[in-house]
């Protein structure tokens, strides 16, 4: 990666009255990034996107793009353009005009212009619909225009606010590889804000998840999910298990945590550098849970696991068929539930659990991921 | 048995009452106007027979001069005044929507009011402030003459310009704003280029509305009008005063046609190429 970042965010804040929008936001953004800026709504990441487009002025802090000071830079002298979560294509020009709108006002010749456009457009796949009006278009063809409306200007970095929220499920998906797809032949960095987890999990090439207005956790999807930060990220990204315990055991090579709320000691093969005897939390992810029936037979044993470790009773409360698994809730003896996930690896009608069935419960050592906050 | 068709709960018109209802407000909507127009083409003098057909009140019109000098006064002083009504009223609703400012709906009220206040208030202080406080140089050449109607004209119907406008940037979205600012346009492009073209219906429907105001406006030119500045509603009014001729019948029913003419003009603009503008969320 290269050495300096395309954008650099030192301390931003942003306030509106009493109300702090962003708070204390410092982030590296590289060229050529893929990056997602994550989280509930309302929690100032929009905000943040509106700074770096020009159309909010920060509190205190700044931005600079390409080592160059934004903070006196209005909207329209920055190198950089944005897609707006309504897409904001103008009513009444066509297609053609909306794309080529930024080039006019630039100042772009004409025999010059024409052809950016019909290159735009042929990027975004609209070659064929130049002149028609934006009413005669739909959803995710406007979103196109907006995308080569912004693209065509060579921004230095593209910024896509909420860009598949308005679309439906279907479309969302095509949309999803389609961005990428562009991303990938222009190599603008792409800066996009969602609230939808796997939107940013499938399209980014990095996260920055935010709650409240601050960041929580700044990394690979794949990261975010695996190795979380705290307990707003674990919950926040996919679906997890939480229980709060005690550090007892804490080793270079293993932890081991004492939980009243789950009912049984967790093994962890990692150190967690934590004071002894602090309060920590264990996130299991439902899908890394093993689930075996009990009916007498004794307990999985598994390698590398001290006896008694790493294993529950419970009895299975419901479960949901969601067609390519099944998720089901188990009651366990301390009175918490859990979710496990299993892949419906057979025909659902062979069911292997039902409700009410007594099972064991059982993880990895490497499983559960363990949070200080 | 006839089998009939089950009504609708919106399919009001099928149901005779409402039929009926529908024909009684035709027939008091249009009927008056219907004779006006018929009575125009009747070879008698008095306007309650019906003797023959006729155009010569038509040609009666174009030849008195006074009534076509009225009629000429009223197209200018609805024309200037339109255009500058609709700039002005644009411009008070742009700044009222765009702006916060000390006093801002104590402004909004007050701009509102020529609206409400009866017409023959406005007459009289028209009327007062036209010879006391500011008067307005008598004997000037034609158009400057129809200096004090235009301006009181533009009184009463810009406000409704701005309300109409107001209205339609309620719905303006402001991203589109930011899109423009976002692609290099500075504030004034992003106002003709973007804004402009969004308010259009509304401009249109205020120009419609302006003249129209203007042009049929009797209470306020009365009082506001001189010797030499007669307007055509004041004109035809002190023919009536004498006789209701078929010529004022003609005359009225040119000035119809007109108002019809404008109006559908009007239409066909706004239904234009911007009629969709308000979809695109």
């Amino acid at each position: 990666m290269a050495a300096t970042p395309l954008i650099r965010i030192e301390h931003l804040t942003k306030r509106f009255g009493g109300f702090t929008a962003v708070e204390q936001v410092s982030l590296d953004i590289m060229e050529g990034e893929f990056f997602a800026l994550l989280g509930p709504s309302g929690c100032g990441k929009t905000t943040l996107l509106r700074m770096l487009a020009g159309l909010e002025l920060p509190s205190e802090g700044r931005i600079l793009i390409d080592g160059q000071d934004m903070s006196s830079v209005p909207p329209n002298r920055r190198p950089v353009n944005m897609v707006f979560q309504s897409y904001a294509v103008f009513p009444h020009m066509s297609v053609k005009a909306n794309v080529a709108y930024g080039l006019k006002i630039a100042g772009v010749p004409e025999p010059e212009r024409t052809d950016r456009v019909m290159e735009a457009l042929a990027l975004v796949r609209l070659e064929g619909m130049a002149d028609r009006k934006p009413d005669q278009l739909s959803g995710g063809q406007r979103q196109r225009v907006a995308l080569a409306r912004a693209l065509i200007k060579r921004p230095r970095v593209l910024l896509l606010d909420e860009p598949l929220s308005a679309l439906d499920a279907k479309l969302r998906e095509t949309m999803r590889f389609e961005l990428t797809r562009i991303q990938e032949t222009v190599g603008v960095t792409f800066v996009m804000v969602t609230h939808d987890q796997d939107e940013a999990l499938a399209m980014a090439s990095r996260c920055a998840l935010m709650n409240r207005g601050a960041l929580q956790q700044v990394a690979t999807p794949s990261d975010l999910y695996e190795y979380p930060n705290n307990r707003f990220v674990a919950d926040f990204i996919g679906s997890v298990n939480l229980f709060e315990g005690r550090l007892v055991v804490d080793e270079p090579d293993h932890a081991v945590i004492a939980s009243d709320q789950l009912g049984a000691r967790i093994f962890v093969d990692h150190g967690v550098t934590g004071a002894t005897d602090a309060t920590v939390w264990a996130g299991l992810r439902p899908e890394k849970v093993e689930m075996a029936h009990l009916n007498g037979a004794a307990p999985p044993a598994r390698v590398g696991v001290p006896e008694g470790h790493n294993l529950v009773r419970g009895t299975i409360r419901r479960g949901a068929y969601l067609g390519s698994e099944t998720v089901y809730d188990v009651a366990l003896e301390s009175g918490a539930e859990m979710r496990v996930l299993r892949s419906n690896v057979t025909r659902y009608v062979d069911r292997e659990f039902a409700e009410g069935d007594a099972v064991w419960l059982s993880w990895a050592p490497r499983s559960p991921a363990v949070l200080l906050s | 048995m006839r089998r009939r068709e089950p009504v609708a709960p919106l399919d009001y018109f099928r149901r005779w009452p409402i039929r009926l209802w529908l024909a009684a407000t035709m027939v008091f909507l249009y009927a008056p106007l219907l004779c006006l127009i018929a009575f125009s083409f009747n070879e008698s003098r008095r306007n309650i027979v019906w003797t023959g057909f006729t155009l010569d009140w038509y040609g009666r019109v174009f030849q008195n001069g006074s009534l076509l000098e009225a009629f000429g006064n009223s197209l200018t002083i609805a024309a200037v005044s339109t255009l500058v009504s609709v700039v002005l009223g644009a411009l008070v609703a742009v700044g009222l929507w765009r702006f916060r400012f000390p006093f801002k709906p104590a402004f909004e009220g007050v701009m509102a009011l020529p609206i409400v206040i009866p017409e023959i208030c406005m007459g009289v202080a028209m009327l007062v402030f036209f010879s006391r406080v500011i008067p307005w140089p008598g004997g000037m050449p034609w158009p400057a003459n129809l200096g004090a109607i235009i301006i009181a004209h533009i009184s009463f119907s810009f406000p409704f310009v701005a309300v109409i406008v107001r209205a339609r940037l309620a719905s303006f979205n402001r991203e589109l704003e930011e899109a423009a600012r976002d692609l290099g346009a500075g504030e004034f492009r992003i106002f003709m280029d973007i804004l402009v073209p969004h308010m259009r219906p509304a401009l249109i429907a205020g120009a419609l509305l302006a003249f129209t105001l203007s042009l049929d406006d009797f209470v306020i030119t009365f009082f506001t009008a001189g010797p030499d500045t007669v307007t055509f509603p004041v004109k035809v009014y002190s023919m009536v005063r004498f006789s209701v001729t078929p010529e004022v019948n003609a005359a009225s029913t040119l000035l119809v046609l007109l108002t019809i003419l404008l109006t559908t003009i009007g239409l066909r603009l706004q239904g234009g190429p911007v009629a969709s503008t308000q979809g695109n969320h």
